[in-house]
Protein backbone atom coordinates (compact mmCIF):
# COMPACT_ATOMS: atom_id res chain seq x y z
CA UNK A 1 0.00 0.00 0.00
CA UNK A 2 2.61 2.53 1.07
CA UNK A 3 4.49 0.78 -2.23
CA UNK A 4 1.35 2.19 -4.50
CA UNK A 5 2.07 5.71 -3.16
CA UNK A 6 5.58 5.85 -3.20
CA UNK A 7 5.58 5.49 -6.97
CA UNK A 8 2.65 8.17 -7.25
CA UNK A 9 5.03 10.46 -5.44
CA UNK A 10 7.97 9.11 -7.61
CA UNK A 11 6.15 9.90 -10.52
CA UNK A 12 4.87 13.40 -9.12
CA UNK A 13 8.48 14.87 -8.43
CA UNK A 14 9.90 13.56 -11.89
CA UNK A 15 6.85 15.71 -13.29
CA UNK A 16 7.34 18.62 -11.41
CA UNK A 17 10.92 18.55 -11.77
CA UNK A 18 10.80 17.94 -15.81
CA UNK A 19 10.40 21.32 -17.05
CA UNK A 20 13.44 22.35 -15.34
CA UNK A 21 15.30 20.00 -17.14
CA UNK A 22 13.72 21.07 -20.86
CA UNK A 23 15.71 23.63 -23.13
CA UNK A 24 12.41 25.31 -24.51
CA UNK A 25 8.97 24.43 -26.07
CA UNK A 26 10.07 21.88 -28.56
CA UNK A 27 11.02 19.41 -25.87
CA UNK A 28 7.70 20.78 -23.74
CA UNK A 29 5.72 19.90 -26.42
CA UNK A 30 6.83 16.22 -26.55
CA UNK A 31 6.53 15.83 -22.89
CA UNK A 32 2.73 16.96 -23.59
CA UNK A 33 1.84 14.82 -26.47
CA UNK A 34 4.00 11.62 -24.04
CA UNK A 35 1.81 12.50 -21.43
CA UNK A 36 -1.59 12.12 -23.02
CA UNK A 37 -0.74 9.36 -24.78
CA UNK A 38 -0.02 7.97 -21.36
CA UNK A 39 -2.98 9.05 -19.84
CA UNK A 40 -4.69 6.93 -22.97
CA UNK A 41 -2.07 4.23 -22.13
CA UNK A 42 -2.53 3.75 -18.51
CA UNK A 43 -6.53 3.29 -19.18
CA UNK A 44 -5.69 0.96 -21.62
CA UNK A 45 -3.41 -1.34 -19.89
CA UNK A 46 -6.04 -1.43 -17.61
CA UNK A 47 -7.90 -3.49 -20.40
CA UNK A 48 -5.07 -5.59 -21.93
CA UNK A 49 -2.49 -5.54 -19.27
CA UNK A 50 -4.58 -6.22 -16.12
CA UNK A 51 -8.10 -7.92 -17.94
CA UNK A 52 -6.26 -9.52 -20.40
CA UNK A 53 -8.39 -8.29 -23.35
CA UNK A 54 -7.01 -7.21 -26.07
CA UNK A 55 -7.94 -4.21 -28.14
CA UNK A 56 -6.57 -2.80 -31.69
CA UNK A 57 -9.28 -0.29 -31.74
CA UNK A 58 -8.65 2.17 -29.03
CA UNK A 59 -7.36 4.98 -31.30
CA UNK A 60 -11.30 5.15 -32.22
CA UNK A 61 -12.16 6.27 -29.08
CA UNK A 62 -9.75 9.27 -28.94
CA UNK A 63 -10.84 10.21 -32.01
CA UNK A 64 -14.63 10.36 -30.78
CA UNK A 65 -13.42 12.64 -27.66
CA UNK A 66 -11.05 15.02 -30.12
CA UNK A 67 -14.27 15.33 -32.52
CA UNK A 68 -16.64 15.71 -29.90
CA UNK A 69 -14.71 18.80 -28.36
CA UNK A 70 -14.04 19.89 -32.71
CA UNK A 71 -17.39 19.71 -33.37
CA UNK A 72 -19.60 21.00 -30.07
CA UNK A 73 -16.97 23.51 -28.87
CA UNK A 74 -15.92 25.44 -32.40
CA UNK A 75 -18.97 24.87 -34.27
CA UNK A 76 -21.59 24.80 -31.65
CA UNK A 77 -19.90 26.90 -28.89
CA UNK A 78 -20.68 24.67 -25.94
CA UNK A 79 -17.89 24.97 -22.85
CA UNK A 80 -14.99 22.93 -23.32
CA UNK A 81 -15.69 20.88 -19.86
CA UNK A 82 -19.43 19.92 -21.31
CA UNK A 83 -17.75 19.08 -24.53
CA UNK A 84 -15.07 16.61 -23.29
CA UNK A 85 -17.98 15.16 -21.08
CA UNK A 86 -20.13 14.69 -23.82
CA UNK A 87 -17.32 12.78 -25.65
CA UNK A 88 -16.67 10.78 -22.77
CA UNK A 89 -20.08 9.87 -22.41
CA UNK A 90 -20.20 8.85 -26.21
CA UNK A 91 -17.73 7.16 -26.04
CA UNK A 92 -18.30 5.15 -22.98
CA UNK A 93 -22.13 4.80 -24.66
CA UNK A 94 -20.52 3.44 -27.78
CA UNK A 95 -18.07 1.01 -25.69
CA UNK A 96 -20.68 -0.55 -23.69
CA UNK A 97 -22.91 -1.39 -26.41
CA UNK A 98 -19.97 -3.22 -28.43
CA UNK A 99 -18.34 -4.57 -25.30
CA UNK A 100 -21.06 -7.71 -24.71
CA UNK A 101 -20.97 -9.05 -28.37
CA UNK A 102 -17.18 -8.06 -28.46
CA UNK A 103 -15.88 -9.31 -25.14
CA UNK A 104 -17.17 -12.58 -25.45
CA UNK A 105 -14.31 -13.52 -27.82
CA UNK A 106 -11.13 -14.54 -27.40
CA UNK A 107 -7.84 -13.73 -28.68
CA UNK A 108 -7.37 -13.41 -32.47
CA UNK A 109 -11.52 -12.80 -32.56
CA UNK A 110 -11.43 -10.36 -30.06
CA UNK A 111 -8.47 -8.16 -31.81
CA UNK A 112 -10.00 -8.30 -35.16
CA UNK A 113 -13.59 -7.32 -33.75
CA UNK A 114 -11.58 -4.43 -31.99
CA UNK A 115 -9.96 -3.71 -35.09
CA UNK A 116 -12.82 -3.57 -36.98
CA UNK A 117 -15.00 -1.18 -34.41
CA UNK A 118 -11.67 1.21 -34.74
CA UNK A 119 -11.69 1.60 -38.48
CA UNK A 120 -15.64 2.06 -38.49
CA UNK A 121 -14.76 5.42 -36.24
CA UNK A 122 -12.19 6.54 -38.23
CA UNK A 123 -14.25 5.71 -41.73
CA UNK A 124 -17.27 7.52 -40.51
CA UNK A 125 -14.96 10.75 -39.30
CA UNK A 126 -13.50 10.86 -42.92
CA UNK A 127 -16.74 10.35 -44.46
CA UNK A 128 -19.06 12.55 -42.56
CA UNK A 129 -16.99 15.47 -44.29
CA UNK A 130 -20.06 18.09 -43.58
CA UNK A 131 -19.59 17.72 -39.74
CA UNK A 132 -15.82 16.03 -39.49
CA UNK A 133 -14.17 18.49 -42.03
CA UNK A 134 -13.71 14.94 -43.87
CA UNK A 135 -9.68 13.87 -44.35
CA UNK A 136 -8.37 17.58 -43.86
CA UNK A 137 -9.64 17.57 -40.03
CA UNK A 138 -10.75 20.54 -38.17
CA UNK A 139 -9.61 23.59 -36.62
CA UNK A 140 -9.97 23.14 -32.82
CA UNK A 141 -10.92 26.43 -30.03
CA UNK A 142 -8.21 26.50 -27.53
CA UNK A 143 -9.19 25.35 -24.02
CA UNK A 144 -11.41 27.90 -21.74
CA UNK A 145 -11.98 26.74 -18.43
CA UNK A 146 -14.35 28.73 -16.82
CA UNK A 147 -13.22 31.88 -18.57
CA UNK A 148 -9.76 30.77 -17.97
CA UNK A 149 -7.74 30.20 -21.43
CA UNK A 150 -5.12 27.38 -21.48
CA UNK A 151 -2.44 28.59 -23.61
CA UNK A 152 1.07 27.80 -24.36
CA UNK A 153 3.44 24.62 -23.10
CA UNK A 154 3.96 25.63 -19.76
CA UNK A 155 0.67 26.02 -18.77
CA UNK A 156 -0.73 22.96 -20.58
CA UNK A 157 2.07 20.81 -19.31
CA UNK A 158 0.99 21.57 -15.78
CA UNK A 159 -2.40 20.85 -17.24
CA UNK A 160 -1.64 17.31 -18.64
CA UNK A 161 0.92 16.15 -15.75
CA UNK A 162 -1.77 16.72 -12.95
CA UNK A 163 -4.53 15.34 -15.17
CA UNK A 164 -1.54 12.08 -15.75
CA UNK A 165 -1.18 11.90 -12.06
CA UNK A 166 -4.91 12.18 -11.34
CA UNK A 167 -5.18 8.90 -14.10
CA UNK A 168 -2.86 7.11 -12.36
CA UNK A 169 -4.09 7.29 -9.07
CA UNK A 170 -7.27 5.89 -10.47
CA UNK A 171 -5.84 3.12 -11.96
CA UNK A 172 -4.18 1.99 -9.32
CA UNK A 173 -6.56 2.48 -6.68
CA UNK A 174 -8.60 0.11 -8.61
CA UNK A 175 -6.28 -2.46 -9.25
CA UNK A 176 -5.44 -2.84 -5.57
CA UNK A 177 -9.99 -2.95 -5.22
CA UNK A 178 -11.91 -5.93 -5.58
CA UNK A 179 -12.85 -4.76 -9.47
CA UNK A 180 -8.99 -5.21 -9.81
CA UNK A 181 -9.00 -8.98 -8.72
CA UNK A 182 -11.83 -9.57 -10.85
CA UNK A 183 -10.15 -8.26 -13.95
CA UNK A 184 -6.89 -9.77 -12.79
CA UNK A 185 -8.38 -13.09 -12.12
CA UNK A 186 -10.39 -13.52 -15.34
CA UNK A 187 -7.23 -12.79 -16.85
CA UNK A 188 -5.67 -15.61 -14.71
CA UNK A 189 -8.23 -17.80 -15.04
CA UNK A 190 -11.42 -17.38 -16.72
CA UNK A 191 -13.30 -20.35 -15.49
CA UNK A 192 -11.89 -19.98 -12.13
CA UNK A 193 -12.96 -16.34 -11.44
CA UNK A 194 -16.69 -17.09 -12.53
CA UNK A 195 -16.79 -19.94 -10.55
CA UNK A 196 -16.04 -17.81 -7.69
CA UNK A 197 -18.65 -15.47 -8.17
CA UNK A 198 -16.90 -12.94 -10.72
CA UNK A 199 -19.44 -12.40 -13.37
CA UNK A 200 -16.63 -11.85 -15.97
CA UNK A 201 -18.69 -10.55 -18.78
CA UNK A 202 -19.85 -7.16 -17.00
CA UNK A 203 -16.53 -6.72 -15.61
CA UNK A 204 -14.80 -7.03 -19.27
CA UNK A 205 -17.39 -4.69 -20.40
CA UNK A 206 -16.31 -2.34 -17.46
CA UNK A 207 -13.11 -2.11 -17.95
CA UNK A 208 -14.00 -1.59 -21.64
CA UNK A 209 -16.03 1.21 -20.99
CA UNK A 210 -13.48 3.03 -18.54
CA UNK A 211 -10.58 2.41 -20.50
CA UNK A 212 -12.57 4.24 -23.81
CA UNK A 213 -13.51 7.16 -21.37
CA UNK A 214 -9.88 7.85 -20.46
CA UNK A 215 -8.70 7.42 -24.00
CA UNK A 216 -11.58 9.67 -24.76
CA UNK A 217 -10.74 12.77 -22.42
CA UNK A 218 -7.10 12.43 -23.49
CA UNK A 219 -8.69 12.91 -27.47
CA UNK A 220 -10.18 15.83 -26.51
CA UNK A 221 -7.47 17.51 -24.60
CA UNK A 222 -5.36 17.03 -27.33
CA UNK A 223 -8.01 18.40 -29.80
CA UNK A 224 -7.45 21.73 -27.81
CA UNK A 225 -4.07 21.79 -27.35
CA UNK A 226 -2.62 20.76 -31.11
CA UNK A 227 -6.03 22.93 -32.29
CA UNK A 228 -6.20 20.93 -35.33
CA UNK A 229 -7.96 17.15 -35.59
CA UNK A 230 -8.09 14.96 -38.38
CA UNK A 231 -9.07 11.29 -39.06
CA UNK A 232 -5.35 9.96 -38.63
CA UNK A 233 -5.39 10.19 -34.71
CA UNK A 234 -8.07 7.71 -34.61
CA UNK A 235 -7.04 5.40 -37.14
CA UNK A 236 -5.43 1.63 -37.14
CA UNK A 237 -1.91 3.11 -37.15
CA UNK A 238 -2.63 5.08 -33.81
CA UNK A 239 -4.18 2.16 -32.20
CA UNK A 240 -1.60 -0.39 -33.09
CA UNK A 241 1.12 2.91 -31.32
CA UNK A 242 -0.77 2.95 -28.61
CA UNK A 243 -0.80 -1.27 -27.69
CA UNK A 244 2.87 -0.80 -28.94
CA UNK A 245 3.45 1.57 -25.73
CA UNK A 246 1.28 0.00 -23.22
CA UNK A 247 3.53 -3.79 -24.20
CA UNK A 248 6.61 -2.23 -24.45
CA UNK A 249 6.44 -0.63 -21.44
CA UNK A 250 4.91 -3.87 -19.32
CA UNK A 251 1.96 -5.26 -19.45
CA UNK A 252 -0.39 -4.90 -16.22
CA UNK A 253 2.33 -2.40 -15.07
CA UNK A 254 0.55 1.25 -14.34
CA UNK A 255 4.18 2.87 -14.22
CA UNK A 256 5.25 0.50 -17.29
CA UNK A 257 2.43 2.42 -19.29
CA UNK A 258 3.63 5.22 -18.98
CA UNK A 259 7.27 4.84 -19.35
CA UNK A 260 6.45 3.05 -22.55
CA UNK A 261 4.27 6.03 -24.15
CA UNK A 262 7.09 8.53 -22.93
CA UNK A 263 9.70 6.68 -24.58
CA UNK A 264 7.78 6.29 -27.55
CA UNK A 265 6.35 9.46 -28.11
CA UNK A 266 9.66 11.04 -27.55
CA UNK A 267 12.28 8.61 -30.05
CA UNK A 268 10.20 8.91 -33.01
CA UNK A 269 10.32 13.06 -32.73
CA UNK A 270 14.37 12.75 -31.63
CA UNK A 271 15.27 10.00 -34.10
CA UNK A 272 14.58 11.08 -38.04
CA UNK A 273 14.89 7.48 -38.79
CA UNK A 274 12.26 6.49 -36.53
CA UNK A 275 10.15 9.27 -37.99
CA UNK A 276 10.66 8.06 -41.39
CA UNK A 277 9.69 4.47 -40.69
CA UNK A 278 7.82 4.97 -38.14
CA UNK A 279 5.42 2.20 -38.42
CA UNK A 280 8.23 -0.21 -39.54
CA UNK A 281 10.09 0.73 -35.99
CA UNK A 282 6.61 0.57 -34.07
CA UNK A 283 6.19 -3.52 -35.70
CA UNK A 284 9.82 -4.13 -34.82
CA UNK A 285 9.68 -2.81 -31.08
CA UNK A 286 6.41 -4.74 -30.44
CA UNK A 287 8.26 -7.92 -32.10
CA UNK A 288 11.57 -7.51 -30.30
CA UNK A 289 9.52 -6.54 -27.02
CA UNK A 290 7.45 -9.91 -27.70
CA UNK A 291 10.55 -12.14 -27.91
CA UNK A 292 13.06 -10.61 -25.80
CA UNK A 293 10.95 -8.79 -23.20
CA UNK A 294 7.74 -10.34 -23.14
CA UNK A 295 7.28 -8.46 -19.52
CA UNK A 296 7.69 -5.44 -20.72
CA UNK A 297 10.35 -3.32 -20.12
CA UNK A 298 9.61 -0.92 -16.18
CA UNK A 299 9.00 -5.05 -15.07
CA UNK A 300 12.07 -6.84 -16.56
CA UNK A 301 13.99 -3.65 -15.48
CA UNK A 302 12.42 -3.92 -11.73
CA UNK A 303 13.40 -8.04 -12.01
CA UNK A 304 16.86 -7.86 -12.76
CA UNK A 305 18.06 -5.06 -10.09
CA UNK A 306 15.77 -7.41 -7.41
CA UNK A 307 17.60 -10.51 -8.84
CA UNK A 308 21.11 -7.81 -8.32
CA UNK A 309 19.92 -7.18 -4.91
CA UNK A 310 18.77 -10.51 -3.41
CA UNK A 311 22.29 -11.71 -5.05
CA UNK A 312 24.47 -9.33 -2.98
CA UNK A 313 22.11 -9.85 -0.18
CA UNK A 314 23.37 -13.36 0.17
CA UNK A 315 26.82 -12.78 -0.30
CA UNK B 1 -8.74 -25.16 12.39
CA UNK B 2 -9.62 -22.86 14.54
CA UNK B 3 -10.14 -20.23 11.90
CA UNK B 4 -12.43 -23.05 9.96
CA UNK B 5 -14.71 -23.29 13.19
CA UNK B 6 -15.02 -19.73 14.05
CA UNK B 7 -16.42 -18.77 10.36
CA UNK B 8 -19.02 -21.83 10.13
CA UNK B 9 -20.54 -21.91 13.83
CA UNK B 10 -23.18 -19.29 13.77
CA UNK B 11 -24.05 -20.92 10.52
CA UNK B 12 -24.09 -24.38 11.52
CA UNK B 13 -27.79 -25.64 12.79
CA UNK B 14 -28.35 -28.46 15.30
CA UNK B 15 -26.44 -31.66 13.44
CA UNK B 16 -28.88 -34.13 13.49
CA UNK B 17 -27.81 -37.33 14.73
CA UNK B 18 -26.17 -40.08 12.61
CA UNK B 19 -28.28 -42.26 12.25
CA UNK B 20 -31.12 -40.23 12.09
CA UNK B 21 -33.54 -39.68 8.26
CA UNK B 22 -31.57 -37.20 6.09
CA UNK B 23 -34.13 -38.00 3.01
CA UNK B 24 -35.80 -35.05 4.07
CA UNK B 25 -34.50 -31.88 2.44
CA UNK B 26 -31.16 -32.90 0.16
CA UNK B 27 -28.58 -29.83 -0.62
CA UNK B 28 -27.88 -31.06 -4.35
CA UNK B 29 -30.42 -33.20 -6.30
CA UNK B 30 -29.46 -34.54 -10.01
CA UNK B 31 -32.24 -35.94 -11.55
CA UNK B 32 -31.60 -37.49 -15.21
CA UNK B 33 -28.37 -35.49 -16.47
CA UNK B 34 -26.89 -35.88 -19.60
CA UNK B 35 -23.84 -34.11 -21.48
CA UNK B 36 -22.93 -35.42 -25.02
CA UNK B 37 -19.35 -34.40 -26.46
CA UNK B 38 -19.65 -35.32 -30.17
CA UNK B 39 -21.86 -37.68 -30.14
CA UNK B 40 -21.01 -39.16 -26.70
CA UNK B 41 -22.46 -39.34 -23.53
CA UNK B 42 -20.19 -37.83 -20.77
CA UNK B 43 -22.58 -37.92 -18.67
CA UNK B 44 -25.69 -40.20 -19.02
CA UNK B 45 -29.14 -39.76 -17.55
CA UNK B 46 -27.87 -39.44 -14.31
CA UNK B 47 -30.27 -39.20 -10.68
CA UNK B 48 -28.48 -39.19 -6.97
CA UNK B 49 -29.07 -36.53 -4.41
CA UNK B 50 -26.39 -35.26 -1.73
CA UNK B 51 -27.59 -35.01 1.59
CA UNK B 52 -26.43 -31.49 3.98
CA UNK B 53 -23.60 -32.36 6.09
CA UNK B 54 -22.08 -34.60 4.46
CA UNK B 55 -19.00 -35.75 2.40
CA UNK B 56 -19.71 -37.28 -0.46
CA UNK B 57 -17.48 -39.44 -3.11
CA UNK B 58 -17.85 -39.78 -6.53
CA UNK B 59 -15.44 -42.17 -8.14
CA UNK B 60 -14.75 -43.71 -11.36
CA UNK B 61 -12.01 -44.79 -13.60
CA UNK B 62 -10.55 -42.31 -16.16
CA UNK B 63 -13.09 -40.49 -18.56
CA UNK B 64 -15.70 -41.81 -16.24
CA UNK B 65 -16.94 -38.66 -16.61
CA UNK B 66 -16.59 -37.21 -12.57
CA UNK B 67 -14.98 -34.15 -13.89
CA UNK B 68 -17.73 -33.22 -16.57
CA UNK B 69 -20.28 -33.73 -13.79
CA UNK B 70 -19.01 -31.33 -11.65
CA UNK B 71 -18.91 -28.61 -14.71
CA UNK B 72 -22.50 -29.21 -15.38
CA UNK B 73 -23.41 -28.78 -11.55
CA UNK B 74 -21.01 -25.47 -11.56
CA UNK B 75 -22.78 -23.96 -15.15
CA UNK B 76 -19.46 -24.31 -16.69
CA UNK B 77 -21.30 -26.64 -19.15
CA UNK B 78 -24.44 -26.98 -20.17
CA UNK B 79 -26.60 -30.08 -19.78
CA UNK B 80 -28.02 -31.95 -23.20
CA UNK B 81 -31.07 -32.87 -20.86
CA UNK B 82 -31.90 -33.42 -16.96
CA UNK B 83 -32.23 -30.94 -14.10
CA UNK B 84 -29.69 -29.96 -11.49
CA UNK B 85 -31.44 -28.84 -8.29
CA UNK B 86 -29.36 -26.85 -5.56
CA UNK B 87 -30.90 -25.98 -2.10
CA UNK B 88 -34.31 -26.22 -3.12
CA UNK B 89 -33.99 -24.27 -6.83
CA UNK B 90 -33.58 -25.53 -10.01
CA UNK B 91 -30.59 -24.00 -11.01
CA UNK B 92 -29.94 -26.16 -14.35
CA UNK B 93 -28.09 -23.97 -16.71
CA UNK B 94 -27.31 -21.10 -14.39
CA UNK B 95 -24.31 -19.39 -15.22
CA UNK B 96 -21.49 -20.14 -12.51
CA UNK B 97 -21.12 -16.73 -11.01
CA UNK B 98 -24.71 -16.82 -10.41
CA UNK B 99 -24.40 -20.51 -8.71
CA UNK B 100 -21.22 -19.08 -6.59
CA UNK B 101 -23.56 -16.51 -5.16
CA UNK B 102 -26.05 -19.40 -4.02
CA UNK B 103 -23.33 -21.12 -2.51
CA UNK B 104 -21.48 -23.74 -4.67
CA UNK B 105 -18.05 -23.45 -4.60
CA UNK B 106 -15.53 -25.63 -6.45
CA UNK B 107 -11.54 -26.62 -6.93
CA UNK B 108 -10.32 -28.12 -10.40
CA UNK B 109 -8.77 -31.26 -11.60
CA UNK B 110 -6.43 -28.99 -13.93
CA UNK B 111 -4.60 -25.86 -11.24
CA UNK B 112 -7.30 -22.91 -12.27
CA UNK B 113 -4.99 -20.39 -10.60
CA UNK B 114 -4.17 -16.63 -11.17
CA UNK B 115 -0.94 -17.12 -11.48
CA UNK B 116 -0.94 -13.09 -12.32
CA UNK B 117 -1.65 -12.80 -8.54
CA UNK B 118 -0.31 -13.37 -4.87
CA UNK B 119 -1.54 -15.77 -2.75
CA UNK B 120 -3.40 -13.97 -0.34
CA UNK B 121 -4.87 -12.07 -3.46
CA UNK B 122 -6.07 -15.27 -5.38
CA UNK B 123 -8.23 -15.98 -1.86
CA UNK B 124 -9.52 -12.49 -1.71
CA UNK B 125 -10.98 -13.24 -4.83
CA UNK B 126 -13.08 -15.66 -3.32
CA UNK B 127 -14.32 -13.14 -1.12
CA UNK B 128 -15.72 -11.24 -4.26
CA UNK B 129 -19.45 -11.63 -4.01
CA UNK B 130 -18.92 -10.48 -0.42
CA UNK B 131 -17.34 -7.26 -0.73
CA UNK B 132 -18.32 -4.00 -2.54
CA UNK B 133 -17.52 -4.48 -6.46
CA UNK B 134 -18.93 -1.30 -7.91
CA UNK B 135 -16.33 0.92 -9.83
CA UNK B 136 -16.89 4.03 -8.51
CA UNK B 137 -16.09 3.13 -4.97
CA UNK B 138 -13.08 1.27 -5.94
CA UNK B 139 -11.58 4.16 -8.52
CA UNK B 140 -11.56 6.93 -5.60
CA UNK B 141 -10.67 4.20 -2.75
CA UNK B 142 -13.44 5.10 -0.54
CA UNK B 143 -12.85 4.72 2.92
CA UNK B 144 -15.80 1.89 3.36
CA UNK B 145 -14.31 0.17 0.51
CA UNK B 146 -10.70 -0.29 2.11
CA UNK B 147 -11.66 -1.38 5.13
CA UNK B 148 -14.21 -4.16 4.13
CA UNK B 149 -10.74 -4.98 2.12
CA UNK B 150 -9.12 -5.24 4.85
CA UNK B 151 -11.18 -7.33 6.08
CA UNK B 152 -11.15 -9.89 3.25
CA UNK B 153 -7.61 -9.63 3.46
CA UNK B 154 -7.43 -10.98 7.11
CA UNK B 155 -9.57 -13.73 6.27
CA UNK B 156 -7.90 -14.41 3.04
CA UNK B 157 -4.63 -15.01 5.60
CA UNK B 158 -6.60 -16.75 8.34
CA UNK B 159 -7.78 -19.35 5.40
CA UNK B 160 -4.31 -19.89 4.43
CA UNK B 161 -3.44 -20.70 7.70
CA UNK B 162 -6.35 -22.92 8.09
CA UNK B 163 -4.66 -25.12 5.07
CA UNK B 164 -1.25 -24.94 6.19
CA UNK B 165 -0.01 -22.06 4.01
CA UNK B 166 0.89 -19.18 6.24
CA UNK B 167 4.53 -19.02 4.92
CA UNK B 168 3.33 -18.02 1.73
CA UNK B 169 0.27 -15.53 2.28
CA UNK B 170 2.31 -12.62 0.02
CA UNK B 171 4.22 -14.84 -2.48
CA UNK B 172 3.42 -14.72 -5.75
CA UNK B 173 1.00 -17.74 -6.70
CA UNK B 174 3.39 -18.29 -9.81
CA UNK B 175 6.55 -19.32 -7.38
CA UNK B 176 4.79 -21.39 -5.04
CA UNK B 177 4.48 -25.35 -5.47
CA UNK B 178 2.12 -27.80 -7.21
CA UNK B 179 1.51 -28.85 -3.64
CA UNK B 180 0.71 -25.44 -2.50
CA UNK B 181 -1.36 -24.63 -4.85
CA UNK B 182 -3.89 -27.31 -4.83
CA UNK B 183 -4.36 -26.27 -1.24
CA UNK B 184 -4.79 -22.85 -2.34
CA UNK B 185 -7.37 -23.86 -4.37
CA UNK B 186 -9.12 -24.97 -1.21
CA UNK B 187 -8.94 -21.85 0.63
CA UNK B 188 -9.82 -19.69 -2.29
CA UNK B 189 -12.92 -21.78 -2.97
CA UNK B 190 -13.68 -21.35 1.38
CA UNK B 191 -13.22 -18.35 0.93
CA UNK B 192 -16.84 -17.83 -0.70
CA UNK B 193 -18.33 -19.37 2.42
CA UNK B 194 -20.03 -22.13 0.16
CA UNK B 195 -22.56 -24.69 1.39
CA UNK B 196 -21.38 -27.18 -1.12
CA UNK B 197 -18.08 -27.53 -1.75
CA UNK B 198 -16.99 -29.58 -4.89
CA UNK B 199 -13.25 -31.09 -4.79
CA UNK B 200 -11.79 -32.08 -8.47
CA UNK B 201 -9.08 -34.70 -7.08
CA UNK B 202 -7.70 -32.65 -4.81
CA UNK B 203 -4.58 -34.88 -3.80
CA UNK B 204 -3.67 -35.70 -7.08
CA UNK B 205 -0.05 -35.33 -7.47
CA UNK B 206 0.97 -35.30 -4.01
CA UNK B 207 3.17 -37.54 -2.06
CA UNK B 208 1.86 -39.57 1.12
CA UNK B 209 2.41 -36.79 3.67
CA UNK B 210 0.79 -34.06 1.14
CA UNK B 211 -2.24 -36.70 1.07
CA UNK B 212 -2.57 -37.31 4.74
CA UNK B 213 -2.62 -33.69 5.43
CA UNK B 214 -5.10 -32.68 2.64
CA UNK B 215 -7.27 -34.95 4.02
CA UNK B 216 -7.22 -33.81 7.42
CA UNK B 217 -8.00 -30.47 5.64
CA UNK B 218 -11.15 -32.09 3.95
CA UNK B 219 -12.15 -33.20 7.33
CA UNK B 220 -12.06 -30.29 9.40
CA UNK B 221 -14.33 -28.85 6.14
CA UNK B 222 -16.47 -31.23 6.38
CA UNK B 223 -16.16 -31.04 10.42
CA UNK B 224 -17.98 -27.19 10.17
CA UNK B 225 -20.60 -28.39 8.46
CA UNK B 226 -20.00 -27.56 5.05
CA UNK B 227 -21.28 -30.08 2.66
CA UNK B 228 -18.18 -31.76 0.60
CA UNK B 229 -18.26 -33.36 -2.75
CA UNK B 230 -15.34 -35.25 -3.53
CA UNK B 231 -14.05 -36.76 -6.67
CA UNK B 232 -10.74 -38.74 -6.02
CA UNK B 233 -8.16 -41.60 -7.41
CA UNK B 234 -6.99 -42.04 -3.76
CA UNK B 235 -9.28 -44.89 -2.35
CA UNK B 236 -7.60 -45.07 0.95
CA UNK B 237 -8.70 -40.94 1.04
CA UNK B 238 -12.27 -41.92 -0.12
CA UNK B 239 -12.60 -44.46 2.21
CA UNK B 240 -11.42 -42.60 5.36
CA UNK B 241 -13.37 -39.63 4.60
CA UNK B 242 -16.85 -40.42 2.71
CA UNK B 243 -20.46 -41.06 4.05
CA UNK B 244 -21.04 -41.70 0.55
CA UNK B 245 -19.82 -43.24 -2.11
CA UNK B 246 -21.15 -43.01 -6.02
CA UNK B 247 -19.40 -44.84 -8.22
CA UNK B 248 -19.30 -43.93 -12.19
CA UNK B 249 -18.39 -45.95 -15.30
CA UNK B 250 -18.91 -44.04 -18.63
CA UNK B 251 -21.26 -41.52 -17.69
CA UNK B 252 -23.34 -43.94 -15.68
CA UNK B 253 -23.88 -44.93 -12.32
CA UNK B 254 -22.39 -48.12 -11.48
CA UNK B 255 -22.90 -48.61 -7.56
CA UNK B 256 -23.82 -45.90 -5.04
CA UNK B 257 -23.74 -46.59 -0.77
CA UNK B 258 -22.18 -46.70 1.71
CA UNK B 259 -18.10 -46.99 1.56
CA UNK B 260 -18.07 -50.44 2.40
CA UNK B 261 -20.69 -51.40 0.09
CA UNK B 262 -19.58 -49.37 -2.71
CA UNK B 263 -16.18 -51.13 -2.12
CA UNK B 264 -17.71 -54.42 -2.50
CA UNK B 265 -19.44 -54.16 -5.31
CA UNK B 266 -18.45 -56.65 -7.60
CA UNK B 267 -19.30 -54.05 -10.99
CA UNK B 268 -17.08 -51.55 -8.75
CA UNK B 269 -14.45 -53.94 -8.44
CA UNK B 270 -14.57 -54.97 -11.88
CA UNK B 271 -14.39 -51.24 -13.46
CA UNK B 272 -11.30 -50.54 -11.43
CA UNK B 273 -9.75 -53.63 -12.44
CA UNK B 274 -10.40 -53.23 -15.48
CA UNK B 275 -9.58 -49.76 -15.68
CA UNK B 276 -5.96 -51.06 -14.41
CA UNK B 277 -5.49 -54.24 -15.60
N1 LIG C 1 -14.88 -30.40 -23.36
C1 LIG C 1 -14.93 -31.67 -23.81
N2 LIG C 1 -15.03 -31.92 -25.14
C2 LIG C 1 -15.09 -33.19 -25.60
N3 LIG C 1 -15.07 -34.26 -24.81
C3 LIG C 1 -14.98 -34.09 -23.48
C4 LIG C 1 -14.90 -32.77 -22.91
N4 LIG C 1 -14.80 -32.90 -21.58
C5 LIG C 1 -14.82 -34.21 -21.33
N5 LIG C 1 -14.92 -34.94 -22.46
C6 LIG C 1 -15.00 -36.40 -22.55
O1 LIG C 1 -15.95 -36.84 -21.62
C7 LIG C 1 -15.52 -38.04 -21.00
C8 LIG C 1 -15.51 -37.85 -19.50
O2 LIG C 1 -14.42 -37.00 -19.16
P1 LIG C 1 -14.17 -36.46 -17.70
O3 LIG C 1 -13.07 -35.50 -17.77
O4 LIG C 1 -15.45 -35.99 -17.15
O5 LIG C 1 -13.71 -37.77 -16.95
P2 LIG C 1 -13.18 -37.95 -15.47
O6 LIG C 1 -14.05 -38.97 -14.83
O7 LIG C 1 -13.05 -36.65 -14.80
O8 LIG C 1 -11.75 -38.59 -15.73
P3 LIG C 1 -10.38 -38.42 -14.92
O9 LIG C 1 -10.45 -39.34 -13.76
O10 LIG C 1 -9.34 -38.82 -15.88
O11 LIG C 1 -10.27 -36.99 -14.52
C9 LIG C 1 -14.18 -38.38 -21.59
O12 LIG C 1 -14.37 -39.32 -22.61
C10 LIG C 1 -13.70 -37.07 -22.16
O13 LIG C 1 -12.88 -37.28 -23.27
MG1 LIG D 1 -11.54 -35.56 -14.06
Amino acid sequence: MTHRLLGLGLLAVVLALLPLGLPNNFYLDMAILAGLNAIVCVGLNLLVGFAGQVSLGHAGFFGIGAYATAVLVSTHKWPALLALAAGALLSAVIAFAVARPILRLKGHYLAMATLGIGIIISIVLRTETRITGGPDGMIVDPLNVFGFEVYGERVWYWVVAGLLLVTVWLALNLIDSPVGRALRALHGSEVAAETLGVDTARFKAMVFVLSAVFASVAGSLFAHYAGLITPAKADFLKSVELVTMVVFGGMASTFGAVVGAAILTVLPQLLTVFQDYQHMMLGLILMLTMVFMPKGLLPTLAGLVQARTSLGGRR
Amino acid sequence: MSALHRHRTDALPEEPPASAPRAAAPLLRVEGLSREFGGVLAVADLSFTIAAGTVHSIIGPNGAGKTTLFNLITGVYRPSGGRVLFDGRDVTGMAPYRLAALGLSRTFQNLQIFMNMTAVENVMVGRHRHLDTRLLPALLRLPSLVRRDHAAADRAAELMRAVGLERYVGTDAASMPYGALKRLEIARALAAEPKLLLLDEPAAGLNATEKKEIGAVIRRIADTGITVVLVEHDMKMVMGLSDHILALNYGRKLAEGRPEEVARDPDVVAAYLGSHG
